[in-house]
């Protein structure tokens, strides 16, 4: 059968179980939108192509399957950039289909032209400039398989308009021909088993959860093997909700803005069990002081990440959701044989001396009865009205964190956010995206700050259009939030460039103006009444603003560069810190 | 610090950019190259890269697993000092005259170095070796005045019979 480049594409998508693609045409792709009319696959068409990739993105961390967008050459991919850097950081599976000016202007400094491929090498885990009509289907066939499998990441496809164009015999063909990528999925046996014999040895044992496991969609596996060993779990930004914060093993977030607990339960530990986590220096602080006490067990499907920032004392190199079953597969056998409890450390005083933490230091926020909305009870409030079901999506900064520390996740998935690029601007599109990805049954949240809202809000006409009922929250504090925090606390209060006036844009005109509802809460005492009325609503975007006190800080905090053992856990105790450090 | 020299022979797929893969990836994760060499192997869909690199250890295994994660890389070897034969050819213009001429020959000789080009005013040398003797060789060329001269990058191949493809499944059935 004769067909084109452009339906080339089409079908191998559809041949592939793609049901939504995040777009927008233009000149070089004009000839794949044309079939895309027909296609079996949802499109949703966005309003600039940084959203289409956050779109994808979301939807991918939502479901685990790939996000697939697609933009034509030029301008378009280069707006793909920072979407890629980004899944790159966080190991998002997505799709990036691009138009190319013509094979034969490429070089040229053609129209809309740039080196898609050459520009995007580093931010990509692959990418391929197409160069055969005959290669449409196996690179994007490719392509779609490097990007979900071993550490998922993004890939790109870039396609010249004539390829596009081109007619030529079209053959289906499954296999996927890589020989220089064949992922290690299993865990090596015999590592496996010191694995297990290093956790029954340790008295201070914690699990330190990654991102990772989410990716492996491991959340079965792991509270199987945490639960029946009694490890107690610091789930990093990237993983929280893949162990329930709703269960006693369960000890927070480590990290620069990390709950007491989970930081101090690192730093004691002596073994820190690593599961897909891959010590970030906002986890580990000043690395030489991080964990000093523990031996370190490692499992992370991508062999580059064992041993990149800390020495191992046991590495795994495997898929996660695998290791883990053949780690409760030769618990289960020791079972059988009556002798499970050899492998359970002895840990009761550990885990008591970590609840004694929890309990005596907990997350600090002083809300007056009436008056000024503190940004913590934003939060608080936004989970107490959509609950556990829904999916929380964040953007980057003061907002983010206190969305981490502040909602008890229970579900992998549950909590998407822009970890390891720190993409602001990430949050209205990635909800947008995730809500495709979950349907109509699961809400999601967006909780996003007023700086970032404003890098991306255009996004809301696309919700509009395609009928995505998303809950967008802004924690207005007409501030830069967390530039604000670091000027005032490392330039002393010498603020430059933080200031966002709190009622420009009005948010609630904002609202009007694309269609939507919209509240705003000025003070604590109208939360209840207004959540009351954004929660019925659930056939259409809605967007809240919460006016809140624009001066307060993100608590705790382990000051940039520094240990984690001078976690500080309020401005008091940070001032306090100062004024000794001044006098000394 | 000090770094030890380390040779790495990496076989590739023969595709487009894969060379500025290899490169950018070192660039961006700032690791040195002393010398990289690139040519096609005997079968055509692969190339082979030989890579001299001075690093310490720790860093060597991360550099080879960041190798290892580009999709068109098949296989990566270190080749240790003792146990590989390397080369690399120099070609080099030294000045020269009626006088001079036979004693650069001799040189030349001595280093089973060959004259290439001869002129009224210059000779080229091509001589091929360890780096060792090529820059020996040059010392000895100095003073009659090098014009210019040009290095390739290090190649080489592990000693007795055993070679990078052993025991790796390098399955290349089909490449459109």
């Amino acid at each position: 059968m004769q067909i084109t480049g452009a339906q080339a594409v089409m079908k191998t998508l559809e041949a592939l179980g793609v049901d939504t693609v995040f777009g927008y045409p233009g000149g070089a792709i004009l000839p794949a939108y044309d079939p895309l009319i027909d296609a079996d696959f949802t499109h949703v068409l966005v309003r600039h192509e940084q959203g289409a990739v956050h779109m994808a993105e979301g939807y991918a961390h939502a479901t685990g399957k790939v996000g697939v967008c697609i933009v034509t050459s030029g301008p378009a991919a280069t707006n793909l950039v920072t979407g890629l850097a980004d899944a790159n950081m966080d190991s998002i599976p997505v799709l990036a289909i691009t138009g190319q000016v013509a094979t034969s202007a490429i070089g040229s400094d053609a129209f809309q032209e740039a080196d898609v491929t050459g520009i995007t090498m580093p931010i990509t885990k692959h990418n391929e400039l197409v160069h055969h009509p005959e290669r449409i289907a196996p690179a994007i066939k490719e392509a779609y398989h490097v990007a979900k499998s071993g550490r998922p990441g993004p890939v790109l496809v870039d396609l010249p308009k004539d390829i596009l164009n081109a007619t030529f015999e079209w053959e289906w063909d499954d296999r996927v021909d890589l020989p220089g990528y064949r992922p290690t999925v299993r865990g090596h046996g015999k590592m496996i088993r010191e694995a297990l014999d290093l956790i029954a040895s340790a008295e201070r044992p914690v699990i330190y959860a990654g991102g990772g496991l989410v990716r492996a969609q491991a959340a079965d596996e792991l509270y199987r093997f945490a639960t029946r060993l009694n490890l107690p779990v610091v789930t990093t930004l990237m993983a929280r909700g893949i162990f329930p914060d709703t269960h006693e093993l369960a000890v927070g977030m480590p990290g620069m803005h990390g709950h007491y607990a989970g930081v101090r339960a690192l730093q004691e530990a002596d073994l820190l069990v690593t599961l897909g986590a891959r010590f970030d220096d906002r986890v580990t602080g000043k690395l030489d002081d991080f964990a000093p006490h523990a031996r370190v067990l490692q499992v992370d499907v991508d062999p580059a990440e064992i041993g990149k920032n800390r020495e191992v004392d046991v590495p795994i190199v495997g898929d996660l959701r695998i290791v883990l079953e053949q780690l409760n597969g030769v618990l289960d056998d020791k079972a059988e044989r009556g002798e499970h409890d050899r492998f359970v450390p002895d840990s009761a005083a550990w885990r008591d001396h970590l609840d004694v933490m929890k309990r005596e230091h907990p997350l600090r926020c002083d809300q007056p009865e009436t008056g000024v909305l503190k940004p913590q009870t934003a939060v608080r409030a936004i989970h107490d009205t959509w609950g556990d079901d829904a999916v929380y999506v964040a953007g980057v900064g003061q907002h983010q964190m206190w969305a981490a520390q502040i909602i008890p996740y229970t579900r992998g998935g549950q909590w998407i956010n822009s970890g390891g690029l720190g993409t602001m601007g990430f949050a209205v599109p990635a909800a947008i995206g995730a809500k495709v990805g979950v349907g109509p049954d699961v809400p999601v949240v967006a909780i996003d700050g007023d700086g970032c809202f404003q890098m991306t809000f255009q996004e809301i006409a696309s919700a509009v259009q395609h009928d995505i009922p998303v809950v967008f929250c802004v924690i207005n504090n007409g501030y830069l939030g967390m530039v604000r925090q670091w000027q005032h606390l490392f330039y002393e209060d010498r603020l430059s460039q933080v200031a966002l006036p709190q009622d420009c844009p009005d948010l609630l005109k904002l609202a009007e103006a694309y269609g939507i509802p919209g509240f705003r809460v000025n003070a604590v005492d109208e939360l209840d009444t207004v959540m009351e009325k954004a929660r019925a609503i659930t056939d259409q975007p809605v967007l809240i603003e919460f006016r809140v006190d624009p001066e307060e800080m993100v608590f705790p905090m382990v000051p940039a560069g520094a240990s984690n053992d001078e976690l500080l856990e309020s401005p008091e105790e940070w001032h306090a810190r100062v004024a000794a450090l001044r006098q000394a | 610090m000090y770094h030890d020299r380390h040779i790495l022979s990496v076989l590739v797929e023969n595709k487009p950019g894969v060379l500025a893969r290899i490169a950018g990836m070192f660039a961006r994760r700032g690791y040195n190259i002393t010398s990289l060499a690139v040519g096609p192997t005997d079968d055509e869909r692969v190339s082979r890269l030989t890579i001299v690199l001075g690093t310490e250890a720790v860093q060597l295994e991360q550099i080879i697993k960041q190798l290892n994660k580009l999709v068109h890389v098949l296989k990566i070897l270190e080749l240790e000092g003792e146990g590989s034969v390397e080369r690399e050819l120099q070609l080099v213009k030294v000045t020269s005259d009626a006088q001079t001429r036979s004693q650069i020959i001799e040189i030349a000789d001595v280093f089973r170095a060959k004259i290439v080009d001869v002129d009224h005013d210059a000779l080229t040398i091509e001589a091929s070796g360890n780096p060792g003797k090529l820059a020996a060789m040059l010392d000895l060329l100095e003073p009659y005045g090098i014009r210019e001269m040009v290095r390739s990058g290090t190649i080489a191949l592990s000693r007795g019979t055993r070679s990078i493809t052993d025991g790796s499944k390098l399955r290349m059935q089909r490449v459109v």
